[in-house]
């Protein structure tokens, strides 16, 4: 399966925004060996040069490391993990109030709105042991 | 040292001219995306890069030598249409290619058309239009060339077959070649360029990599395509 890439963003920030995901969502555990540059890039569907570049900029934040010949590999360390998965969720969140304030919505009342959805699906006990 | 270059390239047909003072530079490990409207010139200049056209002014070098019997080693070629012929089964095909090209890598390619199931006894004139450009794609891109010039590798195949034909394009990636592919189903390629030249009427617009598309002018290629080629 591709990936699939929005208009706003060059591709490699997109790329590593989406390897991010899959590190701080668990899909890719902590330690485990990512696929070698070109089969990374085939199913992403990218220029294995981007690709490259994504990996580089992950590994330059600490969430992925290289070793010479055995490839790249997640951190062992959930500090850095944590950090990452509050930056996106930060990201985000962010994206949700931008959507809000274009509703004509004030913080509170999306605020407001937020909790009466999270009850209305009986997730917010669930959603607060996530945080 | 550029793999291919042109200086100052200029093509005539009669008092038409199809290509007209371009100057162009590929470097080794970059796919780059020819990009322009029908009759931009995109042919002329792959065709010019394959010595099936001379030029009327200017030069076009590969590796530094105009084109000719040594530039041929280093340059795979995918045309607009097929010229392989009809009564040929795959096996004769793959012959036919180990025969011409000594940087052809045989079991590479057959690999790949088992991988899709086609049978080596099979005729190209059995084969469907998406199935005759898959095993094209894939005798071009299992020769060990330093450049690769594709010419509409994706026009007039279904979905699927694109993903396919994309895939194998990256999967055959080599650092030490370039990849030229001319096409105007951008937002299809856009995911595999590093850059990209537009060109219009026989001039190049811009040479340009991707990120700096998307970082400078927050916009795909494709958005920027339709802006600059729009037809009013």
């Amino acid at each position: 399966m591709r990936w699939e890439f929005h208009d706003d963003a060059p591709i490699h920030v997109q790329v590593t925004e989406r390897i991010e995901r899959l590190i701080v969502s668990g899909t890719i555990q902590p330690g485990q060996k990512l696929p070698s540059v070109r089969s990374f890039a085939l199913e992403a569907g990218v220029n294995p040069n981007t690709m490259q570049r994504a990996l580089t900029e992950l590994e330059r934040g600490g969430l992925i490391y290289s070793q010479r010949t055995a490839g790249h590999f997640v951190t062992g360390d959930q500090q850095i993990i944590s950090t990452v998965r509050e930056e996106l969720a930060a990201k985000i969140i962010r994206q949700y109030l931008r959507g809000m304030t274009e509703l004509g919505c004030s913080p509170e009342e999306a605020e407001s709105l937020l909790h009466r959805q999270l009850n209305a699906e009986g997730g917010s006990e669930h959603v607060n042991s996530e945080l | 040292m550029s793999i291919l270059s042109c200086e100052n390239l200029s093509k005539h047909y009669g008092t038409v001219a199809a290509l007209d003072g371009v100057n162009l530079n590929i470097e080794p490990g970059r796919i780059v995306g020819l990009l322009g409207p029908n009759g931009s010139g995109k042919t002329t200049l792959i065709k010019l890069a394959n010595g099936l056209l001379t030029p009327t002014e200017g030069r076009i070098l590969i590796g530094g030598m105009e084109p000719g019997v040594e530039t041929k080693k280093l340059v795979s070629y995918l045309p607009e249409r097929t010229y392989l012929a009809n009564w040929m089964n795959v096996k004769q095909i793959l012959s036919y290619f180990e025969d011409f090209y000594a940087d052809f890598d045989r079991e590479r390619a057959a690999a790949m058309l088992s991988h899709l199931g086609i049978p080596e006894t099979q005729r190209i004139r059995q084969m469907s239009k998406g199935t005759r450009e898959k095993v094209q794609l894939i005798l071009v891109m299992s020769r060990r060339a330093k450049l690769y010039l594709l010419d509409e590798p994706i026009g007039g195949v279904d979905p699927a077959a694109r993903d396919y034909i994309l895939n194998t394009i990256i999967g055959n990636y080599d650092p030490q070649a370039a990849v030229v592919i001319s096409t105007h189903l951008i937002a299809d390629v856009e995911p595999l360029l590093d850059e990209v030249v537009f060109i219009q009427n026989g001039h190049i617009l811009r040479h340009t990599p991707v990120d700096e598309i998307r970082e400078q002018m927050g916009k795909s290629v494709d958005a920027l395509f339709r802006e600059e080629f729009r037809c009013f």
